[in-house]
């Protein structure tokens, strides 16, 4: 059996009817990961006891959409016994003691954890270059990065290692790789999942998704997931809906909002050009399509470095090499600990960003860089708020340019974080946010970028079944990958 | 712009140090990105309030009751150093640094 060509539906038809154990399939994956993994990279940890887990759901009959279904997991979720490093070295040897909300979720529904994915470090980059263990690639082209943070799922995915993956999503880190290797990823409404468990990056701004190949994966999953958790007072009590039940591509009377700032100067003609056929093709499915402007726009990416990292700077204060993690050897006292296990533990661009937060919330740049961008943020929440009490949905490009080569802007912060300007402003105003295929640009991916009102994930993922049927993207195998078979 | 002097202020703050060789292209670097964050000032958030979190409740309450979830042998699990199933640390207080 070739996992590249299933979906979550077709594996669960195929264990239900007992064409295959739950065992075998866990038993493929991981040795499909492993055959793959010195090309790829994707994976930091692969789960050794996976067969062994799909052992014990084949002995307790296949029940639910995900029982037995192999799941890549970001490898900034923790889970039980099995080793989480946010692809740091100041986590490389932790081994959590108890799981992510959304793991006892997934563990509930019978899911198996495959292992865990790589990533930006701490989930901070556009290119996974950022990780303690090396970058993934990208199916697409081997000589270019599979975007990030969430790089090692989305790659994961392209390649067939798996068909979903959780990911996490707190300026962009699901939809930019998402777009980048030619899948579907979801961030939904900020609080629609716990993040109990997820280790911290900027928590007004972070949120756990899911990406696969087939938008209706990423719905079945979403609604395991989602909803409230007391371990978590951020998690909305809203219902869960059962997404995959309600899919529709019927976009008739569907209003959709196109600010004029997604079209950035910046921004690749050929990501234009399919972005404007993928509108075209909504129009003809009966849906309006009208220009509107977001001025605050232009602040976003300043709004977002500001907060993220001072948002960050206090989330890892507690990397301090006293309870966990890495710990500096031949030191004096204790703030000598403190202070090496940081420096030898964290990466460049986890200190960049420390440093950035912990100078905005400094005493003499407080009120001119932390609170004046909080005050940013609400103007353009408004904004975006605005757009949507008369539209449905509004729609841009994913990303500026299709991947691009693996070192080519590791140097240049500004550059890489001029990458995430497009996906930022559904995070900063919490809005459920989606990049799903909408075609190819000297045969490298696009993705078309869906922002939804608040919780109206369902209109999300309808917008994106439309168009998935339209254009079939997931027939497409990654052209790197093309001949391997 | 931001100094060199501004820069070691804020790693001390941090809890981090830098190689000499470091600082410099670090403080080139900040400056850059502090510089576009700087455009910030052209917005004119007069009676604006901040938003700080997403959370679209204030504040949670839960009864107050002890929960053991964890046994003190999982919470040492991960310590790099125990002694007598306790934390080792170096020493706290540092004689030479005490004023």
């Amino acid at each position: 059996m070739d996992i590249k060509k299933e979906t979550i539906a077709s594996l669960h038809e195929k264990l239900v009817n007992k064409d295959i154990t739950a065992e075998d399939l866990a038993a493929q994956t991981v040795e499909n990961i492993k055959a793959n993994e010195k090309q790829l990279n994707t994976f930091i940890t692969v789960n050794e006891k996976a067969a062994e887990d799909a052992k014990k759901v084949d002995a307790e009959g296949i029940n639910g959409p995900l029982a037995g279904i192999p799941i890549g997991i970001k490898d900034n979720i923790v889970t039980n016994g099995l080793k989480t490093t946010a692809a740091s070295k100041i986590l490389y040897n932790f081994m959590p003691v108890y799981s992510a909300t959304v793991m006892e979720k997934l563990a509930a529904a019978g899911a198996i954890d495959a292992g865990k994915t790589n990533l930006d470090e701490f989930a901070m980059g556009s290119s996974t270059e950022t990780s303690f263990y090396g970058t993934s690639v990208n199916p697409w082209d081997f000589s270019r990065v599979p975007g990030g943070s969430s790089g090692g799922s989305a790659a994961a995915v392209a390649a067939g290692e798996v068909v979903a993956a959780l990911g996490t999503d707190t300026g962009g880190s699901i939809r930019q790789p998402a777009a980048f290797n030619g899948i579907f990823g979801i961030k939904p409404t900020y609080g629609r999942v716990s993040r109990w468990g997820v280790i911290a990056f900027a928590s007004s701004l972070d949120q756990v998704g899911v990406m696969s190949k087939r938008v209706e994966d990423s719905a079945t999953v979403l609604s395991v997931i989602a909803g409230h958790d007391e371990h978590d007072s951020t998690s909305s009590e809203k219902e869960v809906p059962d997404y995959r039940a309600n899919l529709s591509k019927d976009m008739h009377g569907v209003k959709i909002a196109v600010p004029k700032e997604f079209w950035h100067e910046g921004t690749h003609p050929d990501v234009l050009d399919n972005v404007n056929k993928a509108l075209e093709a909504y129009k003809k499915m009966g849906a309006t399509v009208e220009e509107v402007s977001l001025p605050t726009l232009k602040h976003a990416v300043e709004v977002y470095y500001v907060l993220a990292s001072s948002e960050a700077s206090s989330n890892l204060q507690r990397y301090d090499g006293v309870r966990y993690g890495y710990r500096a050897k031949d030191v004096k006292n204790i703030k000598d600990l403190f202070v090496n296990s940081r420096s030898e533990g964290f990466g460049d661009e986890v200190k960049r960003r420390i440093m950035l937060g912990t100078f905005a919330l400094s005493a003499g740049a407080y009120d001119a860089y932390f609170k004046k961008a909080a005050e940013v943020r609400t103007i353009f929440i408004e904004e975006m708020n605005n757009v949507l009490k008369d539209y449905d949905l509004i729609m841009g490009p994913s990303t500026t340019t299709p991947a691009f080569k693996i070192g080519e802007k590791v140097d240049d912060p500004l550059a890489m974080y001029m990458n995430d300007i497009l996906t930022i402003p559904a995070n900063l105003a919490g809005l459920p946010a989606a990049s799903v295929p909408a075609g190819l640009a000297d045969g490298l991916p696009v993705g078309l970028q869906i922002i939804g009102k608040p919780f109206a994930e369902q209109d999300v993922f309808n917008a994106a079944y439309a168009l998935q049927e339209e254009n079939k993207f997931y027939e497409q195998i990654p052209t790197a990958l093309k001949g391997e078979d | 712009m931001i100094s060199k002097d501004e820069i070691l202020h804020v790693a001390t703050l941090a809890n981090l140090k830098f190689q000499d060789d470091e600082v410099d292209s670090f403080v080139n670097q900040l400056d850059k990105i502090v510089g576009m964050e700087s455009n910030l000032s052209s917005v004119d958030t007069t009676g604006v309030k901040p938003t700080y979190n997403m959370a679209d409740t204030n504040s949670v309450f839960r009864e107050d009751k002890g929960i053991h979830t964890q046994t003190r042998e999982q919470m040492l699990e991960n310590v790099p150093e125990v002694e007598d199933n306790l934390i080792k640390v170096p020493t706290i207080v540092d004689k030479e640094d005490d004023e």
